[in-house]
Order: structure tokens, then C-alpha cells, then sequence
């Protein structure tokens, strides 16, 4: 047993969360068929090992950035379910007060500097928040949450350049999980792998089964240490695999790219159930309380969506708020005089 | 309040000065150490490695690094080396650090000022360097302030740097070199208000930028003729001082904006736009732009006044307007 998982309630814990994410996208990809849910949510289903072995290894004062996939990401990084499925609900009661929806949702106080619609358009901003505990000397530590197709965005490049010069307390968490859309990675990445780009930046790059959350949290410890101590980035390619389509509209395209085989053969490898069982194994968990845990996650979600059902919508003039800090005369601009 | 400075020498005053005053300000850019472009000269010198930071030529993402340094604390200032590398870095600016505050509902502040030494044509330099991007910054929401004097240099770069929003200040280059009285002591202009450059009672150009100054000449050269010309410099475009505009068309009945930006969707068209909607019943006669034409800033001397705006269509457009001479050629403006 690795040191890092020899204490009961964190292992739980860590199984607590990762549950609570499946089940929240579960949830989610019900309330988007209700037409609850505007428009289309990216499922994070089959990678929870990665959001949560990562995050659970960060200080609350860390910070991250996300993906258009993030809701894994924000719960990992404590993100209240509650007020993030009413932010899908578009409620003003959800993190973002109903303008930001799946693709945007932050959490500035629990350091999560948002999620993002545009592929690797997060990493420069992880960045950021490192170079700015560099200069501050806070020893705060980010970490940027890209997937195999974003490591092929130019901004990724640029940072993980910059990274490398500057020795940034940054972590680069990639989630290979085979595909960017239909595009197989294999197809996309020249070179042999993704963690190998590092050695061309200068600093060390890794493969991680992240199916498995004990790797990923090992990996991680490393990669943070590493950061915190001044010695730079590293770059963790977590090799997962995502159980939905790539967004929930998906089904609705009869667009074919993955033969079932080869979902089953990762399902097969499902990091919630696969992880349950181990504390089960190790006598961590008896079949009981997994049961009680998996019934207060539902409990919670129940009451997630029981609370952003009930949440008022945004009042209209907030159409035109939150757009400055300092405001002027006819600023915003609204749609005519 | 007699000391001269130059236009670069004034922005430089107003960064040391903030830079004095407040830790989080830090500068980052290509070249900065040196200073290439003159703005940070001494401020590498002064305030060292942790404030000062040369970065490589990867502008999206010291954009975006900015924008993560502003959520953590920090006050970052982004140099461009050249003005059309906002080109690259717009999806950082725009799509990014603009939106932050608004796609959270409130939550994030990013007090980033970009600074654009230079921008806008440059004799020699030609297709790729010349473009003076501000209209796209405007439709991307963002404050945008281009100072015309030195003393605006100071006062507005001033205003941007306590700025808690991302705001872009654009330094012309034909300006850099302009001298002008600049106070020694703290100098503040708030945004949104433009100043009347001139006051007359005939015309009103609302002149940006490098073009104030033209359009002084030329209210001089027509001032023999009995012609009094009102100049309405903007000094920030967005915010946008709407009331100066209304009292000075109100008083003049007739507009011309003459302005360095593209003719489409330029900013000449929106002041154009706004004039339309609520100065209508004051206008004597239509409203005329005097932009640059929508083609790339070709590299000969020979072309580029064909392109860029200038004072000999200014005149023109403002005697026409006048009814004092008719000029075939003036459409082409
Ligand atoms: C820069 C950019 N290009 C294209 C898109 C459209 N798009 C959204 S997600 C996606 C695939 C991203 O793949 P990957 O980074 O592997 O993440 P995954 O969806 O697999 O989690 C694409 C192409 C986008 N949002 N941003
Ligand atoms: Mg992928």
C-alpha cells in the first residue's frame, strides 16, 4: 500500500467525491434530455480518478484551471454541487449567477480560475497564477487541466516553454483520453508520446494510469512537491478514457468513431468502482457504508437539483451588470438607445 | 506648469510613478529589460528581475499569464512590441481576460493594462506592421484609451494602471516624439471624458489619436477663411463620452470624424452610428468620415497618402461642408 492512501477517511473520501461525480453528471445528462439544462454539457464520466487524485494532493490556496469538460475538475477542487447544477439551470443562485453555464463555471475563493470553452485556453492562466506565488514567494501552486487535444493548441506550447525558463511551480495535467472529439490521438500527436514533449521543455513529462487514483494521486504528490519546492513543472499524461459521448448531444448525431469493444474494454477498468472495491478489499469500507456513501451523494444530488429548480431566475437587468468593475455612462451598451 | 516632455517620456513617468506606488505592478513584454520600445526604460533598473519580466515571443500566452497573475493579485502591464500582434494574442484578451468578469457572474477582477507603444502606421514598415486595431478591442468590449499629448500620456496611462478592469492604451507612433507641458507631480485624467481640443462654432471633428493634432492645422488654416472649427478629441473611445459629442454637434450642426482606424465598422462608424441616432434633428448636413481606407498600408511613400487619412481631405471635407468649395474630389475621402 502506498503511504499516501494508508488513511481510511481520505481513501473514502477520495471514493466520497469520485462517486459524487459520476452521479452529478448522471444527473446532468438526465436534466439536458429534459431540456432542464440549455444546450449541451461535456460528460467527465470514466475520468474521475485524474480531477480527484490530483486535487486532493492541492492545498485549499492552489489554484487550478479547467477544461470544457470541468465539472469533475470543480467538484475535485470542492465545488459545491448545489450552486453548480444551478448554474446549469442558468439560476442566480449557481456560481456564476446564471451567465457562465457548464463552460465557465468558477469558483475564485476555492482557486478554481474557471473552466473554459476554448480548448487549452486555460493553461497560460494556470500559469499565471504560479508565475504571481513565484513572485509573491506565497508557495501557492497551480495546476492546468488539458486534454489530448489541447496539448496540440499553440498556448499550451508557449506555456510550457515559458514554464520551463521561469521554473513555475505549475503542474500540467493532460487527460489523454484518446480523443478530441472523433480524432484518435494517435492520429494527432506526432512524436511518441505526450509526456515526452516535457523533455523538450526541460522538465520532467510522465505517463499516468489515470484509471487508477492511487497513480494518479502518487504522480501528483510528486509533481506538487516538485512545484512547491521551487524546482518547477512537470507534465502528468493521464491516460483515461471517457464513458460518454463527447457532449451530450452526441447520441443525437449517430456520429461512430470508438467500436464497443473498446468502451468495454475501459469500462472494464471503471476508476469509481474499481477504486470501491479496493477499500472494499482492504477491509477500508464494508458493503454497508459504501452503500450509506453512495446514498448521501444521491441525497446531495437530490437536493443539488431540488435547489437550483427552486432557485429564481436572474432578474433581467442583470443582463447588463458584472461586465466592469468601474462602470461609466452608457456602459455596457445595451441593444438600442 | 512649463517642463516639456516628450509623448514616451510622459507614458514613462506616469509607469515609474504607479510602479512606486503599487507592488502588484508588474511588467511584462518582449523586450522589456532594455527596453526597445522606451516605455520600461529604467524600470528593470529600478524595480528589478521580480517586476519586471522579458518574456519570449509567445504572446498568447503572456496574455494569458497576465490574466492568471490579475485573479491571483497581481496588476500586470503587457507591452506589444508591434500593434498588430494583438492579431495573436486576441483570443487571450478578448475571449479571456475580457469576458472573465462578466461569463462569473461579478466574481473575477483583472486589472491588466496592455500597452501598445507605436501603434498604427509607421512610415516603411507596410502591410503587416501598420494596422490600428482599436475597433476590434471595441467590438471585444474592452476600455481602450489613445491619448493625444503628452500630458493625456500621463494622466490617462495613470488612470489605465488603477484601472480594475483590462484597459488597452495605444501610443501612436507619430506621437512618441511630440512634446508637450507635463506637471511633474501626479497626473490623473479619468476615462470618458474628452476634452475640446478648439472650440468653433461651424464644424466638429472628432479626431483620434495622431489625428488631433492634424486637425488642429487645419482649423488653423482655416480660421483666415472665417471658418471655426471645433476639435473633440474623444481621449478614450470606450467609454465613449457621449455628452461632449451631443453639446458640441448641438452647437455646430455638422460631423466629420477623422480617425486612423479601418473605414468598416471602424470607429468613425460608430461615432457615426450615434451621431444618427440621437443628433439627427441638429445636423445641417450629412456626416462625413475621413478613415483610412480599407486596404493594408502599402509600403511606398507614394501610396500610403492615398490610404491613411489626411489633412488636404479633412480640408476638403470641411469646405464642402461649409458650401465654400466644391471639390470633385472629395468622395474619395
Ligand atoms: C481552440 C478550440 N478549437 C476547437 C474547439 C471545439 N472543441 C471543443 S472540445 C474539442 C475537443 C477537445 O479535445 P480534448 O482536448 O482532448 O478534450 P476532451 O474533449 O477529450 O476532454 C473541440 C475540438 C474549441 N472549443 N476550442
Ligand atoms: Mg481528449
Amino acid at each position: 500500500m502506498r503511504p499516501l492512501l494508508s488513511d481510511h477517511i481520505v481513501c473514502r473520501e477520495i471514493y466520497r467525491k469520485m462517486r459524487l461525480i459520476r452521479r452529478f453528471e448522471e444527473r446532468v445528462v438526465e436534466l439536458v434530455n429534459r431540456n432542464e439544462i440549455a444546450g449541451t454539457t461535456h460528460e467527465y464520466s470514466g475520468q474521475e480518478a485524474v480531477a480527484v487524485g490530483v486535487c486532493t494532493v492541492l492545498e485549499p490556496e492552489d489554484v487550478i484551471t479547467s477544461t470544457h469538460r470541468g465539472h469533475g475538475h470543480l467538484i475535485a477542487k470542492g465545488g459545491d454541487v448545489r450552486r453548480m447544477m444551478a448554474e446549469l439551470l442558468g439560476r442566480s443562485t449557481g456560481y456564476n449567477r446564471g451567465k457562465g453555464g457548464s463552460m465557465h463555471i468558477a469558483d475564485l475563493s476555492l482557486g478554481i480560475f474557471g473552466a473554459n470553452g476554448i480548448v487549452g485556453a486555460g493553461v497560460p492562466i494556470a500559469a499565471g497564477a504560479a508565475w504571481s506565488s513565484k513572485i509573491k514567494k506565497v508557495g501557492r501552486v497551480a495546476v492546468a487541466f488539458f486534454g489530448d487535444g489541447g496539448a496540440n493548441q499553440g498556448v499550451v506550447h508557449e506555456t510550457m516553454n515559458i514554464a520551463g525558463i521561469w521554473q513555475l511551480p505549475l503542474v500540467f495535467v493532460c487527460e489523454n483520453n484518446q480523443y478530441a472529439v472523433s480524432t484518435r490521438v494517435t492520429y494527432a500527436t506526432a512524436g511518441s508520446s505526450i509526456a515526452a514533449r516535457a523533455s523538450g521543455y526541460g522538465f520532467p513529462g510522465c505517463i499516468v494510469d489515470g484509471m487508477d487514483v492511487g497513480a494518479v494521486m502518487e504522480a501528483a504528490q510528486d509533481a506538487v512537491s516538485r512545484a512547491r519546492s521551487g524546482n518547477g513543472p512537470t507534465l502528468l499524461e493521464c491516460q483515461t478514457y471517457r464513458f460518454h459521448g463527447h457532449f451530450t448531444a452526441e447520441r443525437a448525431l449517430g456520429i461512430r468513431y470508438r467500436t464497443e469493444s473498446e468502451v468495454e474494454m475501459w469500462k472494464r477498468r471503471d476508476p469509481v468502482n474499481s477504486w470501491g472495491a479496493c477499500l472494499e478489499e482492504l477491509g477500508y469500507l464494508n458493503g454497508a457504508e459504501r452503500d450509506k456513501l453512495d446514498d448521501e451523494v444521491d441525497k446531495l444530488l437530490d437536493e443539488a437539483v431540488e435547489y437550483a429548480r427552486s432557485s429564481p431566475w436572474p432578474e433581467q437587468a442583470e443582463a447588463l451588470e458584472h461586465m466592469y468593475v468601474t462602470r461609466y455612462p452608457g456602459l455596457p451598451a445595451a441593444t438600442s438607445l | 506648469m512649463n517642463r516639456q516632455l516628450n509623448y514616451l517620456q510622459a507614458l514613462r513617468e506616469a509607469l515609474i510613478f504607479e510602479m512606486r506606488r503599487d507592488p502588484n505592478i508588474v511588467v511584462l513584454g518582449e523586450d522589456v529589460r532594455i527596453s526597445l520600445r522606451g516605455v520600461t526604460r529604467g524600470c528593470y533598473e529600478e524595480f528589478g528581475p521580480e517586476r519586471v519580466w522579458d518574456t519570449p515571443i509567445s504572446e498568447s500566452a503572456f496574455v494569458g499569464l497576465a490574466t492568471g497573475g490579475a485573479l491571483a493579485g497581481l496588476r500586470p502591464v503587457v507591452e506589444f512590441q508591434i500593434g498588430t500582434l494583438l492579431y495573436i494574442a486576441l483570443e487571450q484578451m478578448v475571449n479571456q481576460a475580457q469576458k472573465l468578469r462578466y461569463m462569473t457572474g461579478g466574481q473575477a477582477k483583472v486589472p491588466v493594462t496592455y500597452l501598445v507603444p507605436g501603434s498604427g502606421a509607421r512610415p516603411g514598415l507596410a502591410g503587416q506592421h501598420c494596422d490600428h486595431l482599436y475597433p476590434l478591442l471595441l467590438h471585444g468590449g474592452m476600455k481602450v484609451v489613445i491619448p493625444s499629448t503628452p500630458y493625456d500620456a500621463k494622466g490617462l496611462f495613470t488612470a489605465a494602471l488603477r484601472e480594475d478592469d483590462p484597459v488597452i492604451l495605444f501610443a501612436p507612433a507619430a506621437l512618441l516624439g511630440a512634446k508637450g507641458p507635463v506637471p511633474d507631480e501626479e497626473t490623473y485624467v479619468p476615462l470618458g471624458k474628452a476634452e475640446i481640443k478648439r472650440t468653433g462654432r461651424d464644424v466638429t471633428i472628432v479626431a483620434v489619436g495622431p489625428c488631433v493634432a492634424e486637425a488642429l492645422k487645419v482649423a488653423e488654416r482655416l480660421e483666415k477663411d472665417d471658418i471655426a472649427i471645433e476639435v473633440l478629441d474623444p481621449r478614450t473611445l470606450l467609454p465613449f463620452d457621449q455628452s461632449a459629442l451631443e453639446a458640441s454637434v448641438r452647437k455646430t450642426g455638422r460631423l466629420i470624424i477623422f480617425d486612423d482606424s479601418s473605414r468598416t465598422c471602424g470607429f468613425a462608424a460608430e461615432v457615426g452610428a450615434r451621431a444618427a441616432e440621437t443628433l439627427f434633428a441638429h445636423l445641417k448636413a450629412p456626416v462625413v468620415r475621413i478613415t483610412r481606407a480599407d486596404v493594408p498600408v502599402p509600403f511606398s511613400i507614394a501610396l500610403d497618402k492615398h490610404v491613411l487619412p489626411g489633412t488636404d481631405s479633412l480640408e476638403q471635407a470641411i469646405r464642402q461642408l461649409m458650401g465654400k468649395t466644391a471639390s470633385p474630389k472629395l468622395a474619395a475621402s
